[in-house]
């Protein structure tokens, strides 16, 4: 059982770090992002470690962790733990972190021939053959999906932790967020193909705003059925191969475990 | 202490850059004999797994290398699979192009001036704890972060990994309606963008010289953001002109096709990221090399603001080969990038339709353009059914991965040669502003930047 959120009790702030294993920063730059919010949480928590702002580095323990990245090297794999026993509270920040990645597409491939198609010397790459989520190394307290994360999901949890509670997260579809949207179903009026029955609320359903299907960028939701939309998404013009390459790519290794998941 | 005896500095992990990553610099009494820039980014094999991939997906696939310059992925990728199909997008699809890169450049300059770069200058450790004491400055700089963010998400969607772009153009062309507010925000953007010239031209500058050659793209009538042709000004070593000269020298330039001809990339032992060479010789690219290159095509407003910052004058060839100054370099950029994004919003019209087909076809193309930190080269191959066989992509931080290591050495040299007796705190602090100068993104192909000098352990020479 892990500690619970320590509600913020009027003294001593509580200690936010952000660490980063393998990912591409965006998850974490998108707490600098909350720039109408930025210096209130400054002044809510202390940022005793967070690299990409502060060159200032305390040491743990910290209450609130915040993990962006996946786990790919031995090292990492040993980091990672070195943060969890570090932190009182952790939270992974996005798709590498809570699904492997992009970069888990290595966990269908042979590595050995990635490292030698990108590098000349190979054996100069430290690598594993996967790629993780944080959750298969250590315990975690909560996961924040999206690739990238959600700058207004972020200050809930954020703002959750301050306060004692839980955050409130839907993980319905994103199919919810169009219509509270008001957003025409693509895939209804425009049979344009859309991953959104099946795709973790959260961003906003910004893709089907924009004119184009969902593809898939906060992973699978709560109940997922695969089994019903495939033919929906053959049916407007998706091949075999084309179904396979959208459920593996931002979430590959999550949806992949999805009853119905094409192999 | 004794710089001719031994030591060896160990900084954990250097702060305020994108990513993470290493240095290793070796004193061998009393001369650098080696600078290494040690990037340990777990890799992430993007080039690998692009291969077998429709080519309608490396825009929003490579947007995912960099949190902090998604566009100028998705912009290079475009660039690349559209020349790869015979295709090109003009008018105001290009236009929106453009103000949407307007965007990345005025959030991701503006991130770098005022969070990562201005408190070395400042001698603070960040931002948060500069607002301790100059709250203003740094709420004006999260001001014109948010304008350059506010173009992303109405014309992107979000501001990090834009969902709105596709080959041919975007998903939904905004209508007028939608364009319009973003000008009422940067227009009071430009003004903190203004103040932003003046702030940091006032900063206290350390004596350098750089003596790469420049690599940037240029295009005529324009400063060169999304599109341009590779262009190359010489080495100052090569023309017999000092290190530090503001004038500019001869220059070259060669087609986007010709790019991994002209330029070679090599690994090194210690680095995930490959390294890149143009005619066996470093050469730096990004801000200072587009000003140095593009300069005379900056707005009228920018090349004032260049003027009265103390770097010259662009119209004359100004060129500023102090790092340490790249930081007013960048804040004339960040207000050309809100004084363009507002000249094409006000001439903007909405296009028939948001984009052109874009059919597949057999072969290769190239694309490049203006990042943030720098040129970025992107490389697909297709078959006859569109789907990617092979893949390259070269960000702006590998190709000045050689010469920030000279930087370094050179940093640290001239404080030896000086006799100036640092302490290793100091010249750890000195190196790591070094690697900040250039604004590396890391995190396109780092994870963990350490620091370490190590002072060669010789035995003393006989009397």
């Amino acid at each position: 059982m892990r500690p619970q959120p320590v509600p913020y009790d009027g003294g001593a702030r509580p200690t936010l770090a952000v660490f980063k294993l393998a990912s591409c920063d965006g998850c974490q730059l998108t707490l600098l992002d909350c720039e109408d919010q930025l210096l209130a949480v400054a002044g809510r928590l202390d940022i005793s470690h967070f690299l990409e702002a502060s060159s200032a580095v305390r040491p743990g323990p910290y209450d609130l962790a915040l993990v962006e990245g996946s786990v790919t090297t031995p090292a990492d794999a040993e980091r990672v733990r070195e943060i969890r026993s570090a932190a009182r509270f952790l939270v992974t920040i996005g798709a590498c972190a809570t699904a492997g990645g992009i970069q888990a597409l290595r966990n269908f491939a042979d590595v050995e021939e990635f490292r030698a198609t990108v590098y000349a010397r190979p054996d100069y790459i430290a690598t594993l053959t996967t790629s993780t989520p944080v959750s298969a190394h250590v315990p975690v307290d909560f996961e924040l999906r999206g690739c990238p994360i959600d700058r207004g999901q972020l200050l809930e949890v954020i703002t959750a932790f301050l306060a004692g509670r839980k955050p409130d997260v839907p993980n319905h579809s994103v199919c919810f967020a169009c219509k509270r949207r008001g957003t025409v179903c693509v895939t209804v009026a425009h049979g344009t193909p859309c991953l959104g029955p099946v795709t973790h609320a959260g961003c906003g359903a910004i893709c089907p705003a924009y004119g184009r299907g969902c593809y898939g960028c906060f992973g699978p939701s709560a109940s997922v059925n695969l089994p019903a939309l495939i033919p929906l998404l053959r049916r407007d013009g998706m091949s075999d191969d084309d179904v396979r390459r959208a459920l593996r790519t931002y979430n590959a290794a999550s949806f992949a475990e999805v009853e119905g998941a094409p192999s | 202490m004794t710089h001719r005896g031994s030591r060896v500095l160990h900084v954990g992990s250097l702060a305020r850059v994108e990513g993470e990553g290493a240095l290793h610099l070796t004193v061998d009494g009393g001369t650098v004999s080696g600078a290494e820039l040690r990037i340990y980014e777990p890799p992430r094999f993007f080039e690998a797994f692009l291969r077998g991939r429709s080519y309608t997906e490396p825009p929003d696939i490579t947007a995912r290398v960099c949190g902090i310059c998604p566009v100028a992925y998705q912009m290079s990728a475009c660039r690349a699979l559209e020349d790869a199909c015979g295709v090109t997008v003009d008018g105001q699809r290009a236009a929106l192009r453009r103000l949407l890169y307007c965007g990345e450049w005025i959030e991701s300059q503006v991130l770098h001036i005022y969070l990562l770069h201005a408190p070395d200058f400042l001698g603070v450790d960040g931002a948060v704890e500069l607002a301790r004491t100059q709250r203003a400055h740094v709420e004006r700089g999260l001001r014109i972060k948010q304008a350059g963010n506010a173009i992303l998400e109405q014309l992107g969607g979000r501001a990090i990994h834009p969902v709105n772009v596709r080959l041919g153009g975007f998903h939904r062309a905004p209508t007028c309606g939608e364009l319009k507010p973003l000008a009422e925000r940067l227009r009071r953007a430009r003004d903190d963008a203004w103040e932003t010239v003046r702030w940091v031209a006032g900063f206290d500058f350390p004596d350098a010289g750089l003596d790469h050659a420049l690599l940037a793209l240029a295009e005529p009538g324009r400063y060169a953001i999304d599109s341009g042709t590779p262009t190359v000004m010489a080495a100052p070593g090569s023309c017999g002109v000092s290190a530090g000269t503001p004038a500019s020298l001869p220059i070259r330039q060669f087609p986007v096709y010709a790019f991994s001809d002209e330029t070679t990339e090599h690994q090194v032992p210690y680095s995930t990221a490959l390294q890149a060479t143009l005619g066996g010789e470093r050469y730096l690219t990004g801000a200072m090399a587009r000003f140095a290159i593009s300069g005379r095509w900056l707005s009228p407003l920018a090349q004032e603001a260049a003027r009265e910052g103390g770097l010259g004058d662009p119209l004359a060839g100004a060129v500023c080969r102090n790092p340490f100054r790249s930081i007013v370099v960048r804040a004339v950029e960040a207000l050309y990038a809100i004084d363009e994004a507002l000249r094409i919003i006000d001439a903007y019209e909405p296009p028939d339709r948001p984009y052109v087909d874009v059919r597949p076809r057999a072969g290769t193309g190239h694309g490049a353009t203006e990042a943030p930190r720098g040129l970025l080269y992107h490389r697909y191959t297709l078959d006859a059914d569109g789907i990617v066989t092979a893949a390259t992509l070269v960000p702006p931080t590998s190709q000045n991965q050689g010469a920030m290591e000279e930087d370094l050495r050179r940093l640290v040299q001239d404080r030896l040669d000086a006799g100036e007796q640092d302490t290793d705190a100091e010249l750890t602090a000195l190196c790591e502003r070094g690697i900040r100068n250039h604004d590396p993104c890391i995190s396109c192909s780092a994870h963990f930047l350490d620091l370490t000098v190590d002072h060669v352990r010789r035995s003393p020479p006989c009397p």
